[in-house]
């Protein structure tokens, strides 16, 4: 699912392969790709156009170590590029005010903004211990403010009552005088949907602003936002200090490439991710999740680098020669693979870098344990089995299973995996554990080993 | 139309003219994607390939995906070759067949028919789409085609759904059945058919939970509560609506291949389109899913939603305020 910017890459990288420079020439075509696979994502074509320029200026002429071929250095150098303009990893709320430190919503229609004060409510409260009050200066949307007063209820914060008739402005001054009052520490103001067109809404939104000098100006976006985000955020960042981001609805499969533009257009950071409905579905922004993300390949990057540091490079080579030959991918190749992965802590610490996979589900069967029973299943083996696992029948199992002190499904579990990955080395008879790892992203069941 | 017996215009469609002009001014606010800056682009020169690139950029700023694009910009070479590409107005003209050609098999408005009653509408779509407004505004626009309506809360899980949906309900001054916050919404659904039925109700409304279709237990619960109304009359729901926010990117045409996979769309509302968004993404599902494109969704108030046809649709989108067009 996650595959587009890699797919597109195989596609141009012809172009870069065997090269060891690096050339205006030999990445054309790769960038070209590298622009459609952002555009696919929904980054704005003005940022993507300026995203190419500074790739291009970074990656012409870069010597490519001998470890990495040039699409890959290529790829490392996109995905840098990227996670430098995401910023840094969200250092949170700055709430250091005096007291009560007043944070003020704003966003598009349905972009989740009461949804997000009350998860912000939750977390200040469970995670820094903070009293918070929350109010609705939305006057406009049938039930909206009925709908924050349950939030509220949700997650335990104070509610300030608003009615429908009253300015928002006149909401926000009671709001921030009886929060005052309450010694709570924190004030949400949330605010009605606006589009950035409407200039009435932006000067209401902007007098919220003056008059509560909020701590943080939250601008709340939905990450399945098209191209025309870009003017939405230059509208709501040319008219409100904004001091942070939040980028919601990413527990679906929008790639997310609004994130890039907002970012880039307000200059305000990625502060949150909004990853489900309930109060508890937010997390701190993380610059390599998304950005690997809009690049729609997990964070192969730091799998590549993994790799090269950690796998022995003389077993790869030779795994890779003997695969060259025609020889098949054998159990004890296969004990290989699995002792490089555990040098790596597990598949499961790699998964963790891979956005858009359910992790717990994931996780099962690749940690250390699982790891370990394998490469015993596999040292119950004769030589010979090991060679040719067809060999391999239900007696057999049954004294595998005995050796190792496994149950024989876990041994049929092995087998398939082993059988299943062999397929995957024939496809990819060249290159070692990176390559490979790279191909299998997104077609291992759960439970695979690597 | 439905209502092309009745004596007079409805109350909803009697301010048509005026309703395009407001279209026309309130869709795709600011620079027109396609025609902004055209002039410029094209100081007095025929249309190169340099300038269809520019053209294909635009598309896909539009939101209008890399599949249409494709085409589109396809026929626009072969035209180039040809040498019947004379100045920016023949690459509109020949932009805008393009689209049309996709948009125009779409423009099938909703129709309620005599028969059977009553006739089921169920909404579907992602979070904060545009699903309860468009409800609302469908319910005045088919009550001023003089049909009975009932809604149904169908909606059991966000904060105030029922109560925002009862909002709309007295606007309209149409029924609205509830049940309790958590209840499984086939049930809700399943009463107020039933309901309809008893008080011998024209349409039934329903409005849903939002819900991403990446989530799967979610999607079987809506192909459930399609399940139970098909037990009260086997062809219901006879519209399944999906509604598509304007703003969303590429990720609508995977929207309504999942809600169509799920439970089977028969139309579409594409809602917020009097921001700056184009809406471009429609072309896309239009394209692929062929289906018909009910309504737009142009603002927040009760009339603020207009019959899907693409001719003024695209003129609309291709109008730029001020901007060359050759
Ligand atoms: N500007 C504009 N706003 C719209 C339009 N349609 C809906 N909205 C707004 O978008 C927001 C979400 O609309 P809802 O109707 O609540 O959306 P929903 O799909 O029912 O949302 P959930 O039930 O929360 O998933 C509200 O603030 C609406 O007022 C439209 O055509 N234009
Ligand atoms: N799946 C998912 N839904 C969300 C998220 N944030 C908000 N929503 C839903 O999106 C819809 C609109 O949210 P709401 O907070 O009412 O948006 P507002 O109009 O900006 O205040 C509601 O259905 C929310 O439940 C999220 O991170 N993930
Ligand atoms: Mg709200
Ligand atoms: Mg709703």
């Amino acid at each position: 699912m996650f595959d587009n910017l890699s797919d597109r890459l195989s596609q141009a990288r012809a172009s870069l392969l065997g090269k060891g420079r690096i050339t205006e020439d030999n990445v054309r075509d790769t960038l070209r790709q590298v622009r459609m696979a952002l555009l696919e994502a929904d980054v704005a074509l003005p940022v993507v156009k300026s995203f190419i320029d500074r790739v291009k200026e970074r990656a012409v002429g870069a010597e490519v170590t001998s470890s990495l071929t040039p699409g890959q250095a290529l790829i490392k150098i996109i995905h840098d590029e990227l996670v430098e303009v995401m910023g840094a990893e969200s250092k949170g709320l700055e709430l250091r005010a005096q007291p009560p430190a007043v944070i003020l919503m704003a966003g598009l229609q349905g972009a989740g903004k009461t949804t997000t004060t009350g998860k912000l409510a939750r977390w200040l409260r469970e995670k820094d211990k903070k009293s918070v009050m929350v109010t609705s200066a939305d006057v406009y949307r049938p039930a909206a403010i009925l709908q924050l007063e349950r939030v509220a209820e949700q997650a335990g914060a104070r509610f300030h009552p608003s009615q429908q008739d009253e300015t928002p402005l006149a909401i926000a001054e009671a709001a921030l005088e009886a929060a005052r009052l309450a010694l709570v520490d924190v004030l949400i103001v949330d605010t009605a949907g606006r589009l950035h067109v409407d200039d009435a809404m932006m000067t209401e939104v902007r007098a919220l602003q003056d008059h509560l000098t909020p701590a943080e100006t939250l601008f709340v976006v939905d990450s399945m936002a098209g191209q025309d985000a870009v003017h939405a955020a230059r509208a709501f960042g040319e008219t409100l200090d904004l001091t942070g981001v939040v980028l919601t609805k990413t527990d679906g499969d929008a790639r997310g490439g609004v994130a890039l533009s907002v970012r880039q257009i307000t200059g305000a950071p990625i502060k949150f991710l909004g990853v489900g409905e309930k109060l508890d579905g937010l997390e701190a922004f993380h610059p390599e999740r998304v950005a690997s993300r809009i690049l729609g390949m997990g964070d192969v990057v730091s799998l590549v680098e993994q790799v090269e540091e950690k796998v022995d490079r003389d077993q790869a080579e030779k795994l890779a020669r003997k695969l060259k030959k025609g020889k098949g991918f054998d159990l004890a190749d296969l004990k290989e693979q699995i002792s490089q992965m555990q040098a790596m802590g597990g598949l499961s610490a790699l998964m963790d870098k891979m956005p858009g996979l359910p992790p717990q589900a994931m996780k099962a069967g690749m940690g250390e344990k699982e790891l370990k029973r394998q490469v015993a299943i596999i040292d119950s083996m004769t030589p010979r089995e090991r060679r040719f696992p067809k060999l391999i029948d239900g007696s057999r199992k049954r004294r595998i299973a005995a050796g190792s002190g496994t149950q024989v499904q876990d041994v049929n579990r092995l087998l398939k995996q082993h059988a299943q990955m062999a397929r995957m080395m024939k496809k990819f008879s060249k290159g070692g554990l990176a390559k490979m790892m790279r191909a299998m992203k997104g077609r291992m069941p759960p439970g695979f080993p690597g | 139309m439905s209502d092309s017996r009745s004596p007079e215009p409805s109350a909803a469609e009697k301010p048509r003219k005026g309703f395009f002009r407001r279209l026309r001014e309130r869709l795709n606010q600011g620079e027109s994607w396609l025609t902004y800056d055209l002039a410029h682009l094209l100081p007095g020169g025929k249309p190169d390939e340099a300038f269809i690139e520019e053209m294909e950029t635009r598309l896909l700023t539009g939101d209008v995906g890399v599949d249409a694009t494709e085409e589109i910009i396809g026929s626009l070479e072969r035209k180039l070759w040809r040498d019947e590409l004379k100045d920016t107005r023949a690459v509109v003209a020949t932009i805008r067949e393009s689209l049309l050609e996709i948009l125009a098999p779409c423009e099938q408005p909703l129709v309620v028919p005599e028969a059977p009653r009553p006739w089921v509408i169920l909404v579907v779509g992602v979070n904060g789409a545009g699903k309860t407004t468009t409800i609302g505004k469908i319910a005045r626009r088919l009550g001023g085609q003089g049909h009975s309506v009932l809604i149904a809360a169908g909606d059991t899980f966000r904060a105030a759904a029922v109560e925002q949906l009862q909002v709309w309900g007295q606007r309209n001054d149409v029924p609205v059945i509830a049940q309790q916050a958590g209840a499984d919404p086939a049930a809700v659904v399943f009463d107020a058919v039933q309901s309809a039925q008893a008080r011998q109700i024209d349409v039934v409304i329903a409005d849903t939970a939002g819900r991403l279709h990446t989530q799967e237990n979610l999607m079987e619960e809506l192909a459930k509560v399609k399940r139970v109304i098909g037990k009260l009359d086997p062809r219901a729901p006879h519209e399944i609506l999906l509604v598509l926010d304007g703003s969303t990117g590429q990720n609508a045409l995977i929207q309504a291949r999942r809600f169509n996979e799920a439970v089977g769309v028969t139309g579409v509302a594409i809602t917020k389109l009097d921001g700056s968004a184009k809406g471009g993404s429609l072309v896309a599902v239009a394209k692929e899913l062929r289906v018909p494109i009910r309504f737009i969704g142009i603002g927040e108030s009760v009339e603020d939603l207009d019959v899907f046809e693409a001719g003024p649709f695209l003129d609309a989108l291709m109008e730029g305020t001020g901007a060359g067009t050759g």
